[in-house]
């Protein structure tokens, strides 16, 4: 079910030179739209949870007489009225009306993150947490479900895992992808691989373990834990710049999708159905690069 | 077949485009339903549940959270909710520098007390250099001193129906339509008789200070701030807290917090 299984010349049903691979398990969709829905709201939540603190730290605490901050997200009166900043290692940026100071016009508040990038949408620690948490645990067993299927269903090994080959093509894929020149095939090309691979085997992982880092029970599970992130501020501030990289993968997820033709892309992680490239096209390529 | 994946795909793209939708219209379609007591709510909160159980399973009765070294101590403690109560009972209390103060110890016990400063500071006591997390996301390191918590449940013999102690403090933390609440908690025994958990009189070596909870306030190493309340008049062992309050354990789980803080 999981591999090329009932290829299909689509040449004969609409006239193009195009072929119908079977390019997803049903794994692969239903964990990737399970996770899609739990990082929407572990997001949204973690955002509430933040503005709750909206400083990071680095170190095992937090300096209330001494400065281990990096980051602040705040509020400030200033001539000109209330102004919303955000301060990154000690440069300070004004960001009213999205970060430190927002909400509608007449109405705003001191809040980090602006009331539509938060659930709930009001100040709310104690809900943010039940939701956030609920989703830790979606987030993780689905996580965890995928890598057993995964294995034996060889995803991993045939589709994710990097080859020799992989590195030989990165320079071209990224002369390809800067110029928006997609090769549709059953294979991940290399920047896809990495993209994956990095956030399935890096990027979660690390959420879930500087996540279980911040919990005092978890602590004297895993003492170790927090001394080799650098104590439990920085777990946290690590935690914050992993949501970032995670944002910033879905931006470029998301757009790699439009770029590549949509339909086909999520016809494929819906309903496993992927038409490739023509062969004739495709082959050009494949054999220049190796 | 055909039809089914049709249909599924268009039930598929419309929920995505839905959820989109939702994002664009701003999160308070979120708002409803997440108020405690609201059935959604209620169901998400199962997930507290499953990790009070999983860590209990993980960390059995007696792992310790980390401790530090006195170099950790780089500030004061952080103090957090009430930091002077305003309760004439507490202001009379410290303006004899807590000689009439007592610790009563009811409820679920063969042998209730009523314990001075000084009983308590006689006992033996465990000092340890731990760090506090509040909920908000700050941890603050300090040293505590303090008479374990497990020699005053066991001089006052628990009864075998109790499950949670309870916490009566002497501080007001909200003025309501029905009177002034004063902060109360609940943990479990399990978390009661752990070795670091103490009713601490000390702080960095001086004597707890007001902001801090003097004169006395409980650790609870394994669980956020929320879970130690400060200001303690009486502990009291009982079997439920369904009556107490709110009914969930809590003057911050009444207000949404979960009454397992220890993530």
């Amino acid at each position: 079910m999981d591999t090329v299984a009932n290829n299909h010349s689509a040449a004969e049903a609409d006239g193009k030179d195009t072929t119908l691979i079977y390019r997803q398990s049903r794994w692969t969709r239903l964990t990737h739209w399970i996770w899609a829905f739990s990082l929407f709201f572990m997001l949204l939540s973690g955002l509430q949870i933040f503005n709750a603190r909206p400083q990071l730290y680095i170190g095992k605490q937090s300096g209330f007489e001494f400065n281990n901050t990096i980051l602040q997200i705040g509020a400030e009166n200033t001539a000109n009225g209330p102004r919303g900043f955000t301060e990154i290692f000690g440069h300070r940026f004004d960001t009213t009306g999205v970060l430190g100071w927002s909400g509608p016009p007449g109405q705003e508040t001191p809040r980090a993150f602006p009331s539509w990038a938060t659930i709930p949408s009001y100040y709310d620690l104690g809900t943010a947490r039940v939701v956030h948490f609920f989703f830790a645990w979606i987030l993780t067993t689905t996580l965890l479900i995928w890598l057993i299927a995964s294995l034996i269903n060889g995803h991993i090994r045939r589709d994710l895992a990097p080859r020799v080959s992989d590195l030989r093509k990165l320079p071209r894929d990224i002369v390809d992808h800067a110029k928006l020149k997609f090769h549709h095939t059953r294979e991940y090309n290399t920047l896809q691989k990495m993209a994956y691979g990095g956030v399935l085997f890096v990027l979660l992982p690390l959420m879930i373990i500087t996540g279980l880092a911040m919990s005092p029970s978890m602590n004297s599970v895993l003492p170790w834990l927090n001394e080799i992130l650098g104590g439990r501020q920085t777990a946290r501030t690590i935690h914050f710049t992993v949501m970032l990289l995670l944002v910033l993968f879905f931006i470029v997820h998301i757009l790699m999708i439009l770029a590549a033709g949509p339909i086909n892309e999520l016809r494929s992680i819906i309903t496993g159905w992927y038409r490739t490239d023509p062969p004739a096209k495709h082959a050009e390529p494949t054999e220049r690069s190796v | 077949m055909a039809k089914f994946e049709i249909s599924r795909r268009k039930f598929l793209t419309a929920s995505s485009l839905g959820l989109s939708g939702i994002a664009l219209s701003g999160c308070d379609v979120f708002d409803s339903g997440l108020g405690i007591g609201g059935g959604l709510r209620s169901f998400l909160e199962n997930a507290n549940g499953l990790t009070w159980r999983a860590q209990r399973l993980l960390a059995g009765r007696d792992a310790l959270a980390p401790e530090f070294t006195e170099a950790d101590i780089r500030q004061p403690q952080r103090p957090n909710g009430v930091t002077a109560p305003d309760d004439d009972t507490y202001k009379g209390l410290l303006a004899n520098n807590f000689a009439d103060w007592r610790l009563e110890v009811t409820g679920l016990v063969e042998k209730p007390l009523s314990l001075s400063r000084e009983q308590l500071q006689n006992m033996p006591s465990r000092t340890q250099i731990t760090r506090h997390d509040c909920v908000e996301g700050w941890s603050c390191i300090a040293k505590w001193t303090g008479t374990p918590l497990s020699l005053v449940l066991d001089q006052a013999v628990v009864k075998p129906q109790a499950r949670y102690v309870m916490f009566h403090c002497l501080d007001t933390i909200e003025q309501s339509l029905s009177g002034d609440i004063k902060y109360y908690g609940t943990i479990d025994l399990i978390d009661a008789r752990h070795p670091q958990t103490i009713l601490a009189y000390g702080l960095n070596g001086k004597p707890l200070p007001v902001e801090n909870g003097a004169p006395l306030r409980v650790r609870v190493e394994r669980q956020l701030g929320y879970k130690m309340p400060k200001y303690l008049s009486k502990i009291e062992l009982v079997d439920s807290f369904a009556n107490i309050g709110g009914g969930r354990g809590g003057y911050w789980e009444d207000n949404g917090y979960d009454w397992y803080g220890g993530i």
